[in-house]
């Protein structure tokens, strides 16, 4: 048995751990963009924050785009509820409010990641230490999902913390691709430069699969591949497909120890259905943008019904 | 001198010592001061902290833990153990009692202005007996001492008494620092008290209720300075941990919101104060409480843990007369003594007081915590005439006592051991017709050298309490 | 006598409630002076949670509405013999002391226009000032619908020099305290020589005489209850004895209609 209010706050721990995770990555991926200096690099922050779904708040606080302030206003900025500081001080609120459902190692996993980060964090980060700050929060949050693995009964804590998981993962993944979508469509003129190159390398840069891709595809990056790799790829542990597989599992154990089905089931299937057995290329002819925007508000009506059925509230 | 547990005036150490001074003496002082350290980082990073109010939002601190060890002898231990026990079943009693026919007042043992204008009397317990008879399930009771049979009993927590978690920690962290101590010195074992507390919750649920009732424990939240205790407590009984939004009365019961609807609750340990308990009958904005479940709880179908009203059996005014009641519903003297206290309201009393004030410890008659309260031996002249004006003002809000010469326990400073004073605080589990004192309970130390005040808020610590199997 | 109550409370919703909660406090005990016949409450569009006794004796039900509910309707009714006992409810029952009737409260505080009212009331014997009190407060307090409302306090009430049953009966309650009476709020029904239907509830106070018991008074109307009256419900003020009382979560607004017909 388990109250409302905890499933809701592993889901919400869970994926603001994601979300931590997440950015850091973003702000690593931009980083090595600017790095390379082939364009405007405050386009490219401009399509980090796109990707971070932050960039209307960032243009609140900001007349225009610098990456310094980008990368300070995604790490610590208490103004942006999604910067790093925020979403591990949120995760660790609602890991104590879940307290009674962690295991100590996972608490003290997900206790320690703030400790460390809001220490990291409590001051503007210098440029030359920016490498070992992400590198931090990803092990840190790493640690966390280790603990988490290596000690928690498969049962429901653990089905609706895999939930909240993947459904932040799929947004984030989903939400990087629409920001660059147009990269991704076969466009004569520009096949094969090394712009696009650089931005393609980018994409997988920003959900760490760079060289995964390699190990897939066995062939020279193309944009259709990489699609087929973020988007259907089922042991691409960030696309889409494979989030969403995820979910429908877990989502199936519930329904099978609840012996109940709600409309989440339902609304899940449908979605999956929309990942499996596709080809990348009908995907693409059909509207790539359309396609992403279809499934980033399908995923997050279902973080709602998922909330409803379980009486998250 | 105050008196030392430790060391005797010969500076050797005292029988329940002996053991653990040998132990000490084998020890490199720099390996215990490595553990010191090591102990505080285990407990931040366990994450046992307490807000501090009144400090920046949500400032979390530890209680410095100190690794020396506060002993007791089991023949102590057994002394003060039926005194606690005795004092309880008092103020159980006593609570029966002034919520029914109030014979202690008819008596005239109980002055009846004393509970007439008392705020922590609560008409809406009136005529109203918990399940089983249990009014206090849960009592810490802190008692000081002052010699080597000398022990006073200085409050009865009979509301929400706290600290229990830091008993349990601390013995855990002792346990993992120093395991072969626990080889050479016989301690007796107070980690099964989360399993003696469910029991004990369990033997209290309404008898309308299934086989294996349901007991919950509801905290006001993570924002709490005890929340830390309220999740650590939940945790080891097994039990859920719900807030007040999390309950709702449905088919006559309190339920909690689950995943899979609403599920009754027969027993609720409550860490949330009783004007928060239920917006419909008290504070009406409170958001941590449960609207009706002081209708469930007069209709008996709920056992609230404990019970709402208890204020009144711990109040400092009613504490002076402690030793009557104790007295009037056991029978017999008081095993234990109170801390000979003067009642500001009474007017020669006050003037004395007044006189007095360098060497009175005063208090607040509602206060906690160490709050609004006076230490007159240590306290300024400009502080002493402040507190003055106060007292004049609201003699009745206001009881002095002697300053005691708390005894002390060493330590673990720099250089060495240091004597420091010190209070305890034992848990007391109340069933019916069963009340069980957990051996040990929470030492706190003043780890200022001469300072009486223990308060974590005021900058006390905490030590592990061994009671010797002997 | 022989007297017929019907007492509907309905609460119209403009939005479904989310959940609410509704304490009653409508059912009259036989007792000294009235024998209760029948009685029951119909309710519609909520549910009885549970039913028990208070702290002072009277008989409380505890409702919740959740779901969809637009309309909460709650239907008291029932017959009472009742007769005339001048004004004597008799002896103290149950555990509430009686030193508790001697409390403030927030609406019966007495501030120095009525510690000047009750002092100047002549007379030794306790009867006697209480009649005078009575008197005196019917005499500088007139009858007026609207004057006044539920959370108006007694010294509001006699600075207005205005108010209805509710405020007369705060304003005794808090003077006879002043002077050292127990004293208590009684909701009720009065049977009406002019009319059946009525918008509220009806309500007086007693004062505990050594010798007699509580003794009712009812400065709205200058009187001692007699078997015109049956008494519901008793505590320290309006608040302790309100016959529906509740709370509610949501966004909708609530209307309120009351009916009460009072026959014999």
């Amino acid at each position: 048995m388990m109250l409302g209010r905890t499933a809701n706050g592993l889901f919400w721990m869970f994926r603001y751990i994601e979300r931590a995770e997440n950015t850091a990555r973003l702000i690593d991926a931009g980083v090595r963009m600017s790095l390379t200096g082939t364009q405007g690099s405050d386009d490219e922050w401009t399509s980090v924050l796109k990707s971070a779904g932050v960039e209307a708040n960032f243009l609140q606080q900001y007349e225009n785009v610098t990456g310094p302030d980008a990368i300070d206003f995604m790490l610590r900025d208490e103004r942006n509820p999604s910067s790093v500081l925020s979403v591990i001080n949120s995760a660790r609120s609602n890991a104590r409010m879940v307290r009674t459902a962690l295991t100590r190692e996972a608490w003290e996993s997900t206790n320690e990641c703030w400790i460390d980060l809001t220490s990291r964090l409590a001051r503007r980060v210098k440029d030359a230490d920016l490498p070992s700050v992400l590198d931090l929060i990803k092990q840190r949050t790493g640690l966390i999902r280790g603990a988490f693995h290596g000690t928690m009964l498969r049962n429901e804590i653990f089905n609706f913390s895999r939930i909240g998981t993947f459904i932040e993962r799929a947004d984030n993944t989903a939400r990087i691709l629409d920001v660059k979508y147009y990269l991704l469509l076969p466009a004569v003129t520009y096949v094969g430069s090394s712009l696009d190159n650089v931005q393609w390398v980018s994409i997988l840069r920003s959900v760490s699969a760079h060289r995964s891709y390699g190990w897939v595809y066995e062939s020279d990056l193309n944009p259709t591949n990489i699609a087929d790799f973020l988007i259907l790829n089922g042991r691409m542990p960030r696309s889409l497909a494979y989030c969403h597989e995820k979910i429908t599992n877990n989502l199936g154990y519930l329904e099978t120890e609840y012996s109940s089905r709600h409309n989440a089931h339902d609304t899940a299937l449908e979605i999956l259905e929309t990942l499996r057995n596709r080809d990348i290329r009908a995907i693409i002819d059909g509207g790539l943008h359309q396609f992403l925007e279809d499934f980033i508000r399908r995923n997050s009506r279902l973080g709602q019904e998922i909330a409803e059925a379980y009486r998250f509230y | 001198m105050p008196f030392d547990e430790m060391l005797d005036a010969d500076n050797r150490p005292r029988g329940p010592y002996s053991e653990y001074m040998s132990w000490y003496g084998e020890q490199d002082h720099a390996r215990l001061l490595t553990k010191s350290r090591d102990a505080e980082a285990i407990f931040r990073k366990t994450g046992i902290t307490f807000a501090v109010y009144g400090k920046e939002e949500a400032a979390e601190r530890i209680i410095p833990f100190d690794i020396v060890p506060r002993v007791i002898s089991g023949r102590e231990w057994r002394k003060l153990a039926q005194g606690i026990e005795q004092r309880v079943a008092a103020l159980n009693a006593f609570l029966d009692d002034i919520y029914h026919k109030q014979e202690i007042i008819r008596a005239g043992r109980v002055p009846r202005h004393l509970i007439e204008r008392n705020e922590a009397f609560l008409p809406e317990m009136i005529g109203m007996r918990p399940p089983g008879g249990v009014y206090t399930h849960i009592i810490g009771t802190d008692i000081v001492r002052t010699g080597q049979d000398e022990f006073y009993v200085l409050e009865d927590n009979a509301r929400t008494p706290s600290g229990v978690s830091y008993m349990l920690e601390n013995r855990e962290t002792m346990m993992q620092m120093f395991p072969e101590l626990f080889h050479r010195v016989r301690v007796r074992p107070v980690e099964n008290y989360p399993m003696l507390l469910r029991q004990s919750l369990e033997a209290s649920a309404p008898p309308g209720c299934a086989d294996k009732p349901r007991v919950a424990v509801l905290t006001p939240g993570i924002y709490n300075s005890a929340y830390y205790e309220h999740a650590f407590l939940a945790d080891q009984m097994g039990v859920e941990l719900v807030e007040g939004p999390d309950l709702r009365v449905i088919g006559g019961r309190v339920a909690m919101r689950t995943t899979q609807g609403y599920k009754p609750i027969d027993v609720l340990y409550r860490r949330v104060d009783d004007d928060f308990l239920d917006p419909l009958t008290f504070r009406p904005e409170s958001a941590l409480g449960v609207a009706g479940i002081m209708d469930v709880y007069r209709a008996g179908n709920i056992t609230i843990a404990n019970a709402p009203g208890t204020g009144i059996a711990d109040d400092k005014a009613i504490y002076s007369y402690m030793p009557e009641i104790v007295e009037f519903y056991t029978g017999r003297k008081p095993l234990l003594e109170n801390v000979p206290t003067y009642r500001c309201s009474e007017p020669d009393t006050l003037k004395y007081v007044l006189d007095n004030l360098a060497d009175l410890v005063v208090k607040e008659v509602h206060g906690s915590g160490g709050y609004g309260m006076l230490v007159g031996p240590t306290a300024s002249k400009k502080e002493i005439t402040a507190f003055a004006a106060k007292l004049k003002s609201r003699p009745g809000n206001y009881i002095a006592q002697p300053t005691l010469s708390l005894s002390t326990v060493p330590i673990l400073v720099k250089k060495g051991v240091a004597p420091r004073h010190v209070d305890l605080r034992p848990f007391v589990l109340v069933a019916p017709n069963r009340i069980q004192i957990i051996p040990g309970g929470l030492t706190r130390v003043a780890l200022k050298a001469g300072s009486l005040v223990v308060n974590s808020s005021q900058g006390g610590g905490t030590k592990d309490t061994w009671v010797l199997e002997d | 006598m022989q007297i017929r109550v019907s007492h509907s409370t309905e609460y119209n919703y403009s939005i479904p409630i989310h959940y609410a909660l509704q304490r009653l406090r409508l059912t009259p005990r036989s007792g000294r002076g009235q024998t209760v016949v029948n009685w029951q409450t119909d309710i519609e569009g909520a549910r009885v949670e549970v039913t028990y006794d208070d702290h002072f004796g009277n008989l409380t039900q505890l409702l919740s509405a959740e779901g969809d509910p637009h309309m909460i309707r709650i239907v008291a009714h029932g017959e009472v013999v009742t007769e005339d006992v001048n004004g004597v409810s008799g002896p103290h029952v149950g555990f509430a002391p009686l030193w508790l009737y001697l409390r403030d409260t927030h609406l019966t505080r007495a501030g120095k226009p009525i510690r000047d009212l009750a002092r100047s009331i002549p007379g030794k014997d306790p009867l006697e000032r209480l009649h005078g009190l009575m008197a005196t407060i019917s005499d500088k307090v007139a009858y007026e619908i609207g004057a006044t409302d539920a959370k108006t306090t007694a010294e509001e009430a006699l600075e207005n020099g205005s108010g209805v049953c509710q405020d007369h009966s705060h304003i005794f309650l808090s003077a006879a305290r002043f002077l050292d009476f127990p004293a208590r709020y009684v909701s009720g029904y009065l049977l009406m020589d002019d009319r059946t239907e009525q918008v509220a509830t009806h309500a007086w106070a007693e004062a505990f005489v050594e010798g007699l018991g509580w003794v009712g008074f009812d400065a709205a109307n200058g009187i001692s209850p007699d078997e015109r009256y049956i008494r519901i419900a008793t505590g320290l003020d309006f608040v302790d004895v309100s016959p529906v009382s509740g709370i509610r979560h949501g966004n909708s607004t609530e209307t309120l209609a009351v009916a009460i017909t009072v026959e014999q």
